[in-house]
């Protein structure tokens, strides 16, 4: 079984792109392999800065022959149909076969493809790979027409077994394959061919290229490590930086250098962004200081002087990032502290002018909605009103540093060390820095009260502001990453038992976002104002007399915007309801992935209070949970008998049968057992209802399977007796009623 | 692989090696471009001749300005004037890296001392129309030039393709020569009769220039010069080909283009005067695209531009 080598050697990949285009390789061309009738025992894919590199093991020499029969219409049937026949298979009448059958002769097409040698087959699929081959951006170069991600020079293709190896011949766009490659750019320059992977591979050691990515990670890990340890420091462990590095070198050479005391007062992060963004240093931090002292740089070079120049050019350019960085850090806190009266002010009154969405006005626009929103929500998570108004106001203002500026990944951190260093409390700093958090399935959810109302306003604000402005993520497109806020919204709410009137607070919201909508189009400023006589009362109520006030003044809006507004102005709740099923959507996908059935959420969905996100999810943990006993699924059955046994009955008799079921005409003792379990069942129910506590009362439902098992085995519903029929309905609906109570439980499956 | 080439010594001396270098590799060592640019990009020896399938060869010094980024010669590594080092082969030929790192050798980075990298960059000019895919050379993790295939000047595919090298030349002079401040950098050989320094030429005009462009220039002047330029450069397209006076077909692609230069380089002074918001600021860019692609539109119709 011979084996396969291909090398595809460009200049520089960009780092990015390697680990991608390695599984792309792979899987190009063992697929077209496969699709061509060979078969393999292993592949394995490589990529250094200048090569992919595929190695597949145990090739078959040639593809089996295909032999493929295909029955056509009978000898006798009408020459059109005959001819499609010939034309669907490519063959001539003479070169069908004829078989007798019952019916007469029937014509049989017989397709035989014999088999293929590998060469010629690969030839084909790798260069249909590098042809088709799927990079994020590729480009030409030179006079010729050939695409790839950077300019491609040689394919090396190889088979090889135990008698020699052999070039597999093929060109592509003037680009002949060999039997070549090359080694280091500096190290080792030249072209030397190769017999097979094993030689390939040790040659390219020898010519100073590590040819597995994995390889050169774990040496770059390694060195940056034993350097930081020989200075008793540690190296700060970034995988995303590990793996870019390993993709820009081929000889990796780890350095570390020491950042100059002048920098080292600047915020950790500011120095690990700094020099991992601009420079792709790892950060060395001194454990006895707690602080970002030093650097680990990885030189592609195995240097004359032991990297003393190159450290030392590494140095400065750091030295004049940091001395650019400094710059911006003390001139922000300069701005930061300038007026106490008005921390932040310049950056406050910056943000007037930019724009947030043109149809939903400014960044202050947008921060003063935050605020107000976060005044509502401060008393249902134990915040002050006052302090997360005054958070929210503040917790955007360095979107106008320059340090955010120039790293945009430290918004809301900068905000902390700015708002700190201006004296604020501690709860609006730390919600400057928390209140964008979380932004993903598994990172931390805020917990300070503060952080968390500002964090929910801001969400709440983008989504229901999308939603005002018809801007909703449509299958893969979800540009505002409004999926990510709502999840943002849930993890809050649920990761701090938050508990309040999402669908009122949203509706709220979506009527400020209107007001903006407005004033952006046409409406004078405050215009919905004059119409408000009273705003007071709860949430919806005040919703309700803003979305009133605004229909009354729909003129001023201009008619360019109508057409994507009136939806929202004319009937606000729907779209709400509409953001609510959004919500309910991730919540789903979201709770799944906790290990919950999407029929449970479902089940508990379909009760009164769906927006109160908390109580929802603590019923469907319950549900969950009492589903695993074993009490559950019997109750279930029995439930759901009971359920179809009675709708069936009320369909024919077109009657309710809701009340009045009597104990005096239990004819047996299972029957009168079940109107005793279920007066205990609703006596422990109703008060665990009433206290949500959601575990008990579901413990109370299974304590009736028992009596409703033994009332199916026992009782005869459908009674000729209407009387008592009616009455075992009647305590049929009890069940309905009781068991309803906690869940649909007809939602559940099985 | 070192064959010792002796250090620079002054900041015109790595400017001479690169120029002796290019034209031994047969490009036409131009001179630079006789308007205000932002960078050696917009020398027509570059935009225009990018286009079209006639081969093409060129390597020039251009002065280039960008007025945002005055600092009155206070900070050490950036200025509102410096030069570009520029070199544009059309077609790319297939050892232009080793080209490209000959020059490094030439001015006196040793490979075997240096670390030197290839680091994804892709480059775009918005102003210009223009993109293509390459890298920032790193020497050391500094940023020494730009290297990039153009895929598309001025809305045209280019065919073939031009490869460009840009370096920063007071940036990479600094790092050869081993100064920490630009000002302080040598101009001419230190050891000559009257040694100049990069400051003793160009301190005072960074100052004077600075102040110009963030508050001197008037801008009610600068707006309406804008629109001339723009009515000028579509006004020159706009003539029919034929010459009456000479009878030849005549295509004014270059004067066009070089009004299209001067509405670029009176949007950066706009910008830098702070009186272009942040909308308004796309819609200008917009502007100067359009002139753009018509005078590549333009130049493809001319001799130079055609397809050969």
């Amino acid at each position: 079984m011979p084996d396969l080598l291909i090398e595809l050697f460009s200049e520089e990949i960009p780092a990015r792109m390697q680990a991608r285009a390695r599984e792309d390789l792979k899987s190009l061309v063992t697929n077209g392999l496969v699709e061509a009738g060979l078969t393999y025992a292993s592949a394995g894919a490589f990529s250094t800065p200048r090569r992919l590199t595929l190695t597949i093991e145990g090739l078959t020499a040639e593809s089996r022959p295909v032999r493929e029969e295909r029955k056509g219409p009978s000898a006798t049937a009408p020459a059109a149909a005959i001819e499609g026949f010939l034309r669907s298979t490519g063959l001539t009448l003479d070169q069908l076969e004829r078989r007798a059958d019952k019916k007469g002769e029937t014509l049989y097409a017989v397709i035989e493809k014999p088999g293929r040698a590998a060469p010629a087959i690969i030839a084909e699929v790798l260069e249909a790979a590098i042809r088709n081959f799927p990079w994020p951006k590729s480009m030409r170069w030179g006079a010729g027409a050939l695409r790839w991600v950077r300019p491609l020079h040689s394919i090396l293709c190889l088979l090889s077994d135990e008698s020699g190896s052999a070039v597999v011949p093929m060109s592509v766009d003037g680009i002949a394959s060999g039997n070549t490659t090359e080694g280091h750019r500096f190290l080792s320059p030249g072209r030397f061919a190769v017999t097979g992977f094993d030689d390939y591979a040790m040659k390219l050691k020898r010519a100073h290229v590590v040819l597995d990515s994995a390889e050169r990670e774990a040496a770059i890990w390694q060195g940056a490590q034993n350097l930081a340890f020989a200075a008793g420091m540690d190296v700060v462990e970034d995988k995303g930086l590990l793996a870019e590095v390993a993709g820009l070198v081929e000889w990796p050479v780890p350095l570390m250098g020491r950042i100059a005391e002048d920098f080292l007062h600047l915020p950790p992060e500011v120095l690990q962004t700094s020099m991992k963004e601009h420079q792709k240093f790892f950060s060395v931090k001194n454990p006895k200081t707690g602080r970002i002292e030093g650097f680990v740089t990885v030189a592609n070079t195995q240097p004359a002087d032991h990297g003393a120049t190159i450290l030392k050019g590494n140095q400065k350019v750091l030295a004049a990032r940091l001395s650019d960085a400094r710059f911006f850090y003390e001139n922000d806190l300069r701005v930061a502290k300038a007026n106490p009266s008005e921390p932040m002010g310049e950056w406050l009154d910056g943000l007037k002018s930019v724009t947030f969405h043109n149809k939903l006005g400014s960044q202050a626009d947008r921060i003063a909605r935050i605020a107000a929103l976060a005044r509502e929500i401060a008393p249902l998570v134990g915040a002050d009103a006052d302090l997360a108004e005054q958070a929210a106001n503040l917790a955007k203002a360095d979107l106008r540093s320059s340090m955010v500026g120039e790293f945009p990944e430290l918004q809301g951190l900068m905000g902390m060390y700015y708002a700190r260093a201006a004296g604020l409390p501690d709860a609006v700093a730390l919600a400057a820095r928390d209140h964008y958090s979380p932004l993903g399935p598994s990172d931390a959810v805020p917990t300070d009260p503060v952080s968390v109302a500002v964090a929910l306003a801001d969400k709440i604000d983008t989504l229901t502001g999308f939603w005002a402005i018809d801007e909703k993520p449509t299958g893969s497109k979800d540009p505002f990453a409004l999926r990510r806020a709502a999840l943002g919204v849930i993890r809050l709410v649920l990761g701090n038992g938050v508990r309040f009137d999402l669908a009122s607070t949203m509706l709220l919201a979506l009527s400020r976002n209107i007001i903006a909508v407005g004033e952006g189009h046409g409406a004078p400023a405050g215009f919905w104002q004059s119409s408000i006589k009273d705003l007071t009362g709860s949430v919806a109520a005040r919703a309700g007399a803003i979305f009133a006030a605004i229909a009354e003044h729909y003129q001023y809006f201009r008619d360019d915007i109508r057409a994507t507004i009136s939806a929202t102005v004319e009937n606000p709740d729907s779209r709400t309801s509409d953001l609510l099923a959004f919500f309910h959507d991730r919540l789903k996908v979201f709770l799944k992935d906790q290990g919950i059935r999407h029929d449970v959420i479902d089940a508990c969905l379909a009760m009164p209070g769906n927006d109160d996100l908390t109580l929802l999810v603590k019923r469907a943990e319950a549900l969950a949970a009492f589903l695993k006993t074993e009490d559950g699924p019997n109750l279930l059955q029995g439930y759901k008998r009971a359920n179809t046994l009675l709708t069936q009955a009320e369909q024919k008799d077109g009657v309710e049968y809701s009340f009045g079921a009597d104990p005096k005409f239990a004819e047996t003792d299972e029957e009168r057992a079940l109107f005793a379990a279920l007066d205990k069942a609703e006596a422990a129910i109703t008060p665990a209802m009433a206290a949500e506590d959601f575990p008990a009362a579901m413990a109370a439902m299974a304590a009736l399977r028992a009596p409703i098992d033994a009332f199916f085995t026992a009782v005869q519903v459908n009674s000729d007796n209407q009387i008592v029929r009616r009455n075992r309905l009647n305590l049929l609906h009890r069940i309905r009623a009781i068991c309803s109570g906690v869940a649909d439980l007809t939602r559940i499956e099985g | 692989m070192s064959d010792a080439i002796k250090a620079p010594r002054s900041f015109q001396e790595i400017i001479l090696r690169l120029q002796n270098y290019w034209g031994a590799q047969g490009c036409a060592v131009l001179q630079p471009y006789d308007m205000e640019v932002g960078a050696g990009t917009f020398h027509p020896a570059t935009t225009l001749r990018s286009l079209g399938s006639k081969p093409w060869a060129a390597a020039y010094v251009q002065p280039s300005r960008r007025p945002t980024d005055g600092r009155y010669g206070e900070n050490p590594n950036r200025l509102q004037h410096y030069y570009q080092y520029q070199v544009i082969i059309k077609p790319s030929p297939a050892n232009l890296q080793e080209l490209y790192l000959g020059s490094l050798r030439e001015i006196g980075i040793d490979a075997s001392l240096h670390d030197i990298r290839f680091v994804e960059d892709d480059w775009e000019s918005p102003t210009l129309g223009a993109w293509g895919l390459g890298w920032e050379v790193w020497c050391d993790g500094m940023e020494v030039s730009q290297f990039t295939y153009f895929q598309q000047v001025g809305g045209h595919d280019c065919k073939p393709v031009s490869g460009e090298l840009t370096y920063g030349l007071e940036r990479l002079a600094m790092y050869v020569l081993g100064v920490d401040h630009v000002m302080d950098m040598p101009f001419n050989d230190p050891a000559s009769p009257i040694p100049l320094s990069y400051g003793d030429i160009f301190r005072q005009t960074e100052e004077e220039y600075s102040r110009h462009n963030f508050d001197g220039a008037t801008t009610e002047m600068l707006f309406q010069h804008f629109k001339d330029a723009e009515a000028e450069c579509e006004r020159l397209l706009a003539f029919a080909p034929e010459d009456p006076k000479s009878g030849k077909r005549i295509i004014m692609a270059h004067p066009a283009y070089d009004q299209t230069i001067k509405a670029s380089h009176l949007f950066n002074l706009l910008d830098a005067r702070g009186v272009i918001s942040v909308t308004e600021r796309q819609a200008y860019i917009g502007r100067v695209r359009a002139l753009a692609k018509k005078c590549a539109d333009a130049f493809r119709l001319t001799e130079a531009g055609a397809d050969a």
